[in-house]
């Protein structure tokens, strides 16, 4: 039994629209039905969250956003994601996934910053996209690491390899694109928020955030998602979290998932004060999880 | 948030992955031009030499008459050298390898001969002739020997056989070895009982592997001495006046395989190409056998793990 | 009674330990051969080479331009055997790298694992090939083609030894550095294909990048292996010292003059004999560099992840 909001009754502004519909949406691994009859909409600009118990389906479902099981073999996808406003169903068979991955972004849950420096770590994705007049990519790069909150912290050291970021550590001035150390005394924050830039530097019109703060310290949990709130309005989100109370903290919607069921969607206020399903009820109050 | 241009990226993503496909035929191509190379070598020894060996041809000593030439002293003395090779090397490789992994303890001493076994990996087989030459013919006074050929073989073989070993115990789950242990038994116990046993099938692959390197090796034989010409066997192992006589055939004047090809290559007479071309086809059967032989073992051991 | 049994057992354990301590000295001897073997090769080339240059000076071995260690009027210039070694490895490298790198790219990234664990066995046996059998490969087969090709070539050349060396190394190339991209971890190629990167792309720009260390170390073995061939050479490009960078001639190298003189008959001590060791010497600490260096890369640039 699926319970969810109809559309027209999102009690948002008039002019919120839709950025994803998804309908009739399975997954299966191999024989496994990973996803079961996934119905709902995702809106744009805003922030919507993915919560519910280990297992149930969660990341799964995310990474269907930007095709990511296409790299494994034995998987398959039923159903539509429709983006708007062009209505492309993201997982058609002849919707190439690099043409996806190019419109919507993932940060990981363990940063995952390439072996290449700051700046160019951040222009990677613009490179990609077949950017290479130098100014244009200093530009570009400046403004992602603006929008991540890294800006003041890294011009200074943009040609330093990634993994040296932190502060008041050894600082080895290496010529751009240069192979380097291992990251040992790192700050796992700033490498994330590094990921989130690299995302933003291509302008994305989604960023699929995979439970990016369960790596962090409470600290650099509270940057990113300041960082995230940030973002509201400019980029539509989806967030998986293992965390309820960070749903409440970061989210305009909530969808509530459970063995692979989408049990409860709706904005996030109501999932939490009155939820209507009993099982979403349960797990919120917290008697399993 | 600009809308996006999705003509664009369709052209750009088109364009991006006809580079994808340009590289992968170009990696197949690539891979084509290794097998290639090895097949045109097979066919073409196969096709001059083939049809030369027959039973003489393991049976006849070499001779200036072409059609007359066989490889009789040159399998002998292989067989003989690779009997030296192997009675040194695969005990003192074993043991080597036993000791590093399970004896010896992380300080200095240590880094020092493995360092040194990695090096001497990576030397010339040459220069292992060169260390030979000095050392074992005419410094140790072993004469330009069955025995210093077999001796410098091992030496070269033994890396192989001791990184071999190491593996192969390390791929030895923790709990077999504490099992071992917890009931008492002394390390060599737990050595001999339990952890030689269980990594044979990889020390084995190793050691075939290293014999087939040493069955192919021409240079440090030719730089110790071996003669080309020989048209004599050494005398059989064990035969001759008790005691020192049973080891003359250590001592003898010999010829391998290798070197024999490397004899009829150098002449210019179109019929010894063509034996040429028979010891060659023969010698790389042998090789490309034993080389197999130890790449399907290894791979049974890999779908086959009993714990 | 408790004290006979106790006693027992002690001395039980007491010859015990001795046992387990004469074995661990005896497995001890058998890993400090490596250490011995290093020793003996560096006491054989210096002892003989030390003889060598009390009657030839340093400086006319390494500038002089000519190596005629056998005639009278004798000369030792090394500089034309290094010609030759360097010459014939250039060749076989320019073969080997771009070859070995492209097949390990493919391996790690495009190829489906079925074809991979079929490709791996063939390149294994690809490198068990031995030596002599790729000296007649390049003086037989490959030698008559180029000269159809370049009609004024003799049948002797470091081209065509050059060229098989190559494709010999290949598998030593493609395969540790194969080992080496395998090695990176997935995380960093999914942050690359999440930014929309091809195969292609993320091969090239993130993962060959994150497994330098590895793939430079392979290169490193690469060139060792060409500097350090025999019998390639002294087949196929003749043994005659030449002074020349000209792939087309024929020309000796270091190792196969060390062949020509074996395979004569110098009597021990005499000058001729003494080159070998001086020219064995050189060559022993060139590839030493170069394992030295692979070493250090290999430790300096060593990702952890």
């Amino acid at each position: 039994m699926v319970t969810n909001m109809p559309n027209a009754a999102l009690q948002t502004a008039p002019t919120s629209t839709i950025k994803a519909d998804i309908r009739n949406f399975n997954f299966f691994y191999g024989d496994f039905q990973a996803l079961k009859n996934v119905n709902m909409s995702i809106e744009e600009g805003r922030v919507t969250a993915l919560i519910g118990p280990s297992g149930c389906g969660k990341s799964t479902f995310l990474r269907c956003f930007n095709r990511m099981h296409d790299l494994y073999p034995g998987n398959r996808y039923e159903g539509e994601i429709v983006f708007h406003p062009d209505n492309t169903n993201l997982l058609a068979a002849d919707v190439d996934p690099i043409e996806v991955r190019m419109r919507v972004g993932m940060v990981f849950q363990k940063p995952n910053p390439f072996p290449k420096s700051i700046f160019e770590n951040v222009a990677y994705g613009l490179r990609v996209r077949g950017e290479s007049k130098r100014s244009v990519l200093e530009e570009k790069v400046e403004q992602a690491l603006n929008n991540a909150a890294l800006w003041n912290e890294a011009k200074d050291r943009l040609h330093e390899p990634a993994y040296n970021l932190s502060g008041g550590q050894q600082q080895r001035l290496w010529a751009k694109d240069r192979l380097h150390e291992p990251a040992y005394n790192l700050s796992g924050g700033q490498q994330q928020r590094l990921c989130i830039a690299r995302c933003l530097a291509t302008d994305p019109e989604m960023i699929l955030f995979d439970e990016p703060t369960s790596a962090l310290d409470p600290i650099a949990t509270a940057s990113i998602e300041e960082l995230i709130d940030t973002l509201r309005g400019k980029v539509t989100i989806l967030i998986v979290t293992h965390s309820m109370q960070q749903a409440a903290r970061v989210s305009d919607f909530t969808a509530y998932m459970y063995l692979g069921e989408m049990i409860e969607y709706g904005k996030t206020d109501d999932i939490f004060v009155k939820p209507r399903d009993k099982r979403t009820e349960d797990y919120i109050t917290g008697k399993f999880g | 948030m600009a809308l996006p241009d999705t003509a664009a990226i369709r052209t750009m993503v088109q364009k991006h992955k006809r580079y994808d496909h340009m590289f992968a035929i170009l990696g197949l191509l690539c891979l084509m031009v290794g097998l290639l190379t090895l097949l045109a070598l097979l066919v073409d020894m196969g096709m001059r030499g083939i049809p030369r060996i027959d039973w003489g041809f393991f049976t006849e000593f070499p001779s200036r008459r072409a059609a007359n030439a066989g490889i009789l002293s040159a399998w002998v003395g292989s067989a003989l050298v690779m009997l030296v090779t192997a009675a040194a090397a695969i005990p003192v490789g074993i043991a080597a390898g036993v000791y590093l992994e399970e004896y010896a303890r992380k300080n200095w001493f240590t880094d020092i001969i493995e360092i040194n076994i990695s090096n001497l990996a990576g030397v010339p087989s040459i220069v292992y002739g060169l260390l030979a030459l000095g050392l074992f013919v005419y410094q140790f006074n072993l004469g330009q020997s069955i025995l210093s050929a077999g001796l410098t073989l091992a030496l070269l073989i033994l890396p192989v056989i001791i990184v071999a070993t190491r593996e192969a115990i390390r791929s030895i789950p923790g709990q077999i070895r504490e099992g071992a242990y917890a009931l008492g038994a002394t390390k060599w116990q737990a050595v001999h009982d339990h952890i030689l046993p269980y990594s044979t099938s990889g020390i084995l692959t190793g050691v075939i592997i290293g014999m087939a390197r040493a069955i192919g090796e021409t240079a440090p034989i030719i730089t110790i001495g071996a003669l080309t010409f020989i048209a004599f066997l050494p005398p059989v192992p064990g035969t001759g006046e008790p005691p020192a006589g049973m080891f003359d055939w250590l001592f003898s004047p010999f010829t391998v395989m290798p070197i024999q090809m490397f004899n009829w290559t150098s002449r210019p007479e179109e019929a010894f190409q063509v034996n040429a071309a028979a010891a060659g086809f023969v010698l790389v059967f042998m090789t490309l056998a034993m080389n197999g032989l130890a790449i399907w073992i290894r791979y049974r051991l890999r779908k086959n793990l009993k714990w | 009674m408790l004290a006979v049994v106790t006693s027992a057992r002690l001395a039980k354990r007491r010859s015990r330990h001795i046992k387990e301590l004469l074995i661990e000295m005896l497995l001890l001897g058998a890993a400090m051969v490596a250490v011995l073997t290093t020793l003996g090769i560096v006491y054989v080339l210096f002892s003989e080479s030390w003889v060598f240059f009390q009657h030839v000076p340093l400086k006319d071995f390494l500038f002089d331009t000519q190596w005629t260690p056998l005639f009278d009027d004798a000369h030792f210039g090394i500089m034309v055997l290094l010609s030759g070694t360097l010459t014939s490895s250039v060749v076989a490298l320019l073969v080997a790298i771009p070859l070995g790198t492209i097949i390990a790219i493919y391996l790690s990234e495009f190829a489906t694992p079925r074809l991979r664990e079929v490709c791996k066995p063939i390149l294994e046996m690809l490198s068990g090939v031995p030596t002599i059998v790729y000296g007649y490969f390049a003086l037989l087969f490959v030698s008559p083609i180029l000269q159809w090709l370049f009609p004024s070539m003799s049948g002797f050349s470091l081209l065509s030894a050059g060229l098989v060396m190559g494709i010999m190394i290949v598998p030593y190339v493609a395969s540790l550095s194969e080992d080496a991209m395998r090695a990176v971890p997935m995380a960093l190629r999914e942050g690359a294909y999440a930014m929309g990167s091809t195969r292609f792309q993320t091969a090239v720009k993130v993962v060959f990048p994150s497994a330098f260390s590895g793939v430079a170390a392979a290169y490193i073995l690469g060139i060792s292996r060409a500097v350090g061939e025999t019998m390639i050479l002294a087949v196929a490009a003749g043994m005659q010292p030449n002074l020349t960078f000209n792939p087309m001639e024929p020309a000796a190298t270091i190792t196969a003059y060390i062949v020509q003189v074996a395979l004569g008959d110098l009597p021990h001590g005499s000058i001729g004999y003494q080159t070998i060791f001086a020219a064995g010497l050189t060559l022993f600490l060139v590839t030493l560099s170069f394992n030295i260096l692979g070493y250090f890369l290999r430790k300096r640039y060593r990702e952890a992840y």
